[in-house]
């Protein structure tokens, strides 16, 4: 049973609404549906497709942020990669880092491979973020409600977890197109 | 045996200037010595050290990575599925527990497969010795700015001065 489901939006929806409001920030996302879906609304040199080393969404952001503290980084990731990296929430907890925030896509389910449900339905990944040090946490069902925490974690200090309920719908994307040499070339050189 | 902070230069002379890891005992006194000097990022696993220094390089960093063998288990599909294919290379500085058979249960399989274990991920690799440093680390450096793919640099027992000599 998923009692929130009608209210929500789809990752794609969401994703969208998030990237109306980035310009040139490094954007990090995690393996899978998500990579495909942030290619097909908005093919950017700052974004990095993951395609593999699920679970380790998180960790590539900390690297980027931990070097450029200038910039503001931001990771898209999902139920299934948090709940495999989870050592991660508490290594960003830790060093802090000003310029993190950590969108989390939390359609309860591994999309990518059937639909399989995760365990986020019980435990509340933004509760584990802010129990591991992160400076603002936020769960968010709506569209609305979306863009104004995600706004706010722009202008302000983090590492900020925004979480968002998604549906499962999953958007008729294709795979990523560059070959991964190419998108590492691609962000390093957009990033500089 | 090599002291660990001329190590530690040596590497910073190499233009190493993101370290991050997971400790082990054979690799305590690099990893105090970073500290020192504040160059290490601590890590709560290798996956997860191996993919922030894919970030950091990305990011124009020159990384390494410390890692106990049995860590290479650990980053396995990280270094295969990202910094492989990606060309994200990085320093690995890798323990190399169970040598010889001469260890604890728990490190002698990997410490017996590790270099075929390397060979077949078709990640390079050298043994550090105390009379080929010099020689290990420009290797070490020609093959990351080459290669473009992560290379291993094994490190036994006796080698490096550690925190209880």
């Amino acid at each position: 049973m998923r009692p929130e489901q009608g209210t929500m939006q789809s990752r794609a929806q969401a994703m969208a609404a998030l990237l109306e409001l980035l310009t040139d920030q490094p954007v990090i996302i995690c393996n899978g549906f998500p990579s495909r879906e942030a290619q097909k609304l908005a093919d950017r040199p700052t974004h990095f497709y993951m395609i593999g080393s699920m679970g380790n969404a998180a960790a590539i952001g900390l690297g980027v942020a931990l070097s450029k503290p200038s910039k503001k980084v931001i990771v898209f990731d999902g139920d299934g990669n948090v709940l495999m990296g989870m050592g991660t929430l508490a290594t960003v907890g830790a060093l802090r880092p000003k310029n993190f925030i950590h969108v989390v896509f939390d359609n309860e389910v591994y999309g990518s491979t059937g639909n399989q449900p995760t365990i986020s339905n019980v435990v509340q990944l933004e509760k584990v973020a802010k129990a591991a040090g992160y400076v603002t946490v936020e769960r968010v069902l709506d569209r609305e409600d979306l863009v104004y925490e995600f706004k706010d974690m722009l202008k302000n200090d983090g590492p900020s977890m925004l979480l968002v309920k998604v549906n499962e719908f999953v958007e008729d994307a294709g795979r990523i197109a560059l070959e991964p040499p190419a998108i590492t070339a691609r962000f390093m050189k957009a990033i500089e | 045996m090599v002291d660990s902070d001329v190590f530690v230069q040596a590497l910073e002379n190499l233009g190493v200037n993101f370290f991050t890891g997971v400790p082990d005992s054979l690799l305590g006194g690099i990893i105090e010595e970073l500290l020192t000097r504040k160059l290490y990022t601590s890590a709560v696993r290798e996956d997860e050290a191996v993919a922030m220094a894919a970030g950091a390089f990305m990011a124009g960093k020159i990384p390494a990575v410390l890692m106990q063998n049995s860590g290479l288990g650990t980053s396995l599909n990280t270094l295969l599925s990202l910094n492989m294919i990606y060309r994200q290379p990085c320093i690995l500085l890798i323990s190399w527990r169970g040598f010889e058979g001469k260890d604890a249960p728990e490190h002698l399989v990997m410490g017996e497969t590790m270099p075929q274990l390397l060979d077949t991920m078709k990640i390079p690799h050298r043994t550090l010795s105390e009379q080929t440093l010099a020689d290990d680390l420009r290797w070490v450096g020609q093959t990351f700015m080459k290669q473009r793919i992560p290379v291993a640099l094994l490190i036994k027992k006796g080698i490096i001065k550690g925190l209880h000599p």
